[in-house]
């Protein structure tokens, strides 16, 4: 028992260094879509670490937080999803050093067949 | 009929892992409740139904999974170290590729995949072709793109929805 208590605060610690990151890679990187890149990896892991820790240290929890684990893998990147096609219909343009964007260039391509 | 069981199974598991008991009380009406939402769900909660517990659907599931999950903790670790880095490595781009998979099911799970995976973002998923944003771009072709973000989960997919 003392040491899935060990593990579970152990995994707690481990996803708030990794939300810790994410909260700092939004502040420094330099456009939407890659700060987008930090806020869904990096609070995927450390939400489910932090979860299933506190599922760890509680083990009559342990089922639940499975559950919401689960939940959060799979809702996370749907919408983060959702926020990057949303934000490159509203017409934001990705910062890139070389200007490549095919997802532009398709859409330049559908306007001039129509 | 097979789509039918699978959907009352799923729930019925989840209703014990949210009440946490095998009491009977609990479970009798866990079970009837879950009946009811199967009948409505199970027509769009599920392809395969049932089928999907084959051995061999299982066995690469359980592979799938632990890909996934090494995957996770890289793309982690690897987004980490570029945000830590003081000269920021990044080149971010927008390439395209295209997909194999036939069923939606299958998309739906490699576009979720690629989002969680190193350094890629899906940002549209138009029929067979993804668009992905990708941090630290190797390469703006097509065919090696989808070698570099998508090999090792495609075959995978492919044997677990096709």
């Amino acid at each position: 028992m003392i040491y899935l208590s060990i593990i579970g605060h152990l995994m707690i610690a481990l996803g708030s260094v990794f939300l810790f990151l994410g909260a700092l890679g939004l502040f420094r990187l330099p456009d939407v879509y890659s700060r987008m890149q930090a806020g869904t990896k990096a609070t995927t892991l450390g939400a489910l670490s932090l979860i299933i820790g506190v599922g760890l240290i509680q083990p009559e929890f342990f089922s639940k937080t499975l559950i919401i684990a689960i939940f959060i893998a799979i809702s996370n990147p749907i919408s983060s999803h959702a926020l990057a096609r949303g934000s490159h219909k509203a017409g934001i343009k990705p910062f890139s050093k070389t200007g490549f964007d095919a997802y532009a260039k398709m859409k330049e391509t559908l306007e001039e067949e129509l | 009929m097979s789509r039918f069981i699978f959907t009352w199974g799923i729930l019925i598991l989840i209703w014990i892992g949210f009440t946490g008991t095998l009491n009977s009380m609990e479970l009798l009406m866990g079970t009837a409740i879950s009946f009811v939402i199967a009948i409505y769900a199970h027509r769009t909660f599920t392809h395969k139904g049932l089928g999907f517990f084959s051995p061999k659907s299982v066995a690469y599931i359980v592979k799938y999974l632990l890909v996934f999950l090494v995957e996770l903790v890289k793309s982690n670790i690897d987004v980490a170290l570029r945000v830590l880095n003081p000269k920021m490595p990044i080149n971010p781009e927008i390439v395209e590729f295209k997909t194999s998979l036939t069923s939606e099911m299958g998309r739906l799970i490699l576009a979720n995949t690629i989002t969680l995976t190193p350094g890629t973002l899906t940002v549209d998923v138009i029929d067979d072709t993804y668009y992905i944003h990708w941090l630290n771009s190797e390469t703006t072709n097509p065919e090696k793109a989808a070698q570099a973000i998508a090999g090792k989960f495609e075959p995978i997919l492919k044997e677990i929805f096709e």
